[in-house]
């Protein structure tokens, strides 16, 4: 259901607003959401300065800088720090994105970061992807045959392989998911940008025998059609990817193969 | 240890969403799409009133005439075009979408700029055109 209104337990409240870096010339202020579950306090949020010459570029390099100097208590996931692993997917400025790969010179003034929308939090930027993995695992996201096993490998055709493009690139870091307003309100029983572009990754995989099934396990009003092309998962993508793009065309194919 | 982790999850805030996300131009205009939809019932209402009174005869017709006519009335029937077209342009908008078209980063954008231009520019026009006919501006 819409809400346009947060509960009364994760109501955002004014926080803490940490000293300045002394000495500091070239400094840039943080918002960042803070929520810590052994405390009965709400949510709220903490202003951070950093000293930007003593930092690298990205909002990650900042978010470090601020645990390692400032606040050692401040959490979220992080690994790569390349725009590979996906961890350290949160909102940034108004959208989804990932804080390895967002420079912090894209951003005016303040920068503010929440976790990913509409999620559980765990602990302050941490969210719990669960139901987000969980989505993922139901399209079954393997090779699905029924002829045997070929003695070397299952052969596919450059053309073939090509259809994988713009699907396999996915890292699943949520950012597409957590950006859709249908999957806030229904997130319980629509799968969300993610998982639909990997279920079209799979039914187009000339390899798989699976379409069919694949297609019935989608064939349902909320899993699939509960996108109305609302397209902030396609804007959100750290990988240019387009989500949007590949449930158009699995509702396409849901027509097609009724015709 | 299971109910320990239950009632943990069950205290766990919802991280903001529609307050804190940038309003993204297609965003937008899905939401307008639902107002103009949900408009459109009272649209229909206005419209079944008109029938009625003239089904009913030239009294409640003239009723109708007059309140149609009075700045108010204009104003609503100037919103119902537009809900109308805009919904309508809207519609198409999500056609050339279900083909699989006009899913790029510009295309998106373009298509949904221009829903939203050519929805004021036809009302603008239907307006114009209806005075026209009427013989100008009563």
């Amino acid at each position: 259901m819409v809400e346009l209104t947060l509960p009364k337990n994760s109501k955002v409240t004014e926080g803490k607003t940490w000293k300045r870096p002394s000495g500091a010339r070239n400094v840039k202020a943080f918002r960042i959401y803070r929520w810590d579950p052994e405390d009965t306090a709400n949510p709220r949020m903490d202003t951070y300065f950093v000293d930007l010459d003593d930092c690298a570029p990205m909002v990650l390099d900042a978010l470090i800088w601020i645990k390692n100097k400032i606040d050692p208590t401040l959490t979220f996931r992080r690994s790569c720090r390349e725009g590979v692993c996906g961890s350290c997917a949160m909102n940034i400025d108004g959208t989804n994105t990932l804080a390895c790969t967002k420079g912090m010179d894209e951003i005016k003034d303040t920068v503010k970061v929440y976790p990913l929308p509409h999620m559980a939090v765990v602990k302050d930027l941490v969210p719990d992807l669960t139901t987000f993995y969980a989505q993922y695992a139901s399209i079954q996201p393997w090779l699905k045959t029924t002829t045997p096993t070929p003695e070397k490998e299952w052969k596919q055709s450059h053309e073939d392989r090509k259809k994988l493009d713009d699907h396999y690139e996915c890292i699943l870091c949520a950012c597409c998911t957590t950006s859709c307003p249908s999957y806030w309100w229904n997130g319980d029983r629509y799968l969300g940008p993610a998982a639909l572009l990997q279920a079209n990754r799979w039914i187009n995989d000339s390899r798989d025998e699976a379409t069919g099934e694949r297609l019935d396990n989608l064939e349902d009003p909320f899993r699939l059609y509960r996108c109305h092309t609302i397209m902030n998962c396609s804007k959100a993508c750290p990988k240019n990817l387009n989500p949007a793009k590949s449930i158009a065309e699995i509702k396409k194919k849901m027509v097609e193969r009724q015709v | 240890m299971v109910d320990a982790r239950t009632s943990q999850a069950k205290a766990r805030p919802t991280s903001p969403h529609l307050q804190i996300y940038r309003p993204m131009l297609t965003m937008m205009m899905s939401i307008v799409h639902r107002v103009t939809g949900g408009a459109l019932y009272f649209g229909t209402l206005l419209l079944v009133w008109w029938l009625i009174a003239a089904a009913a005869g030239p009294n409640a017709y003239a009723g109708v005439q007059w309140f149609m006519e009075t700045v108010v009335g204009r104003l609503i029937l100037f919103g119902y075009t537009w809900a109308l077209i805009h919904h309508m342009l809207g519609g198409i908008r999500h056609l050339i979408w279900d083909t699989g078209y006009g899913l790029g980063p510009v295309e998106r954008e373009w298509l949904t700029v221009a829903t939203i231009v050519g929805s004021i520019f036809w009302t603008v026009v239907l307006w114009l055109v209806g005075y026209l006919v009427m013989g100008g501006i009563r």
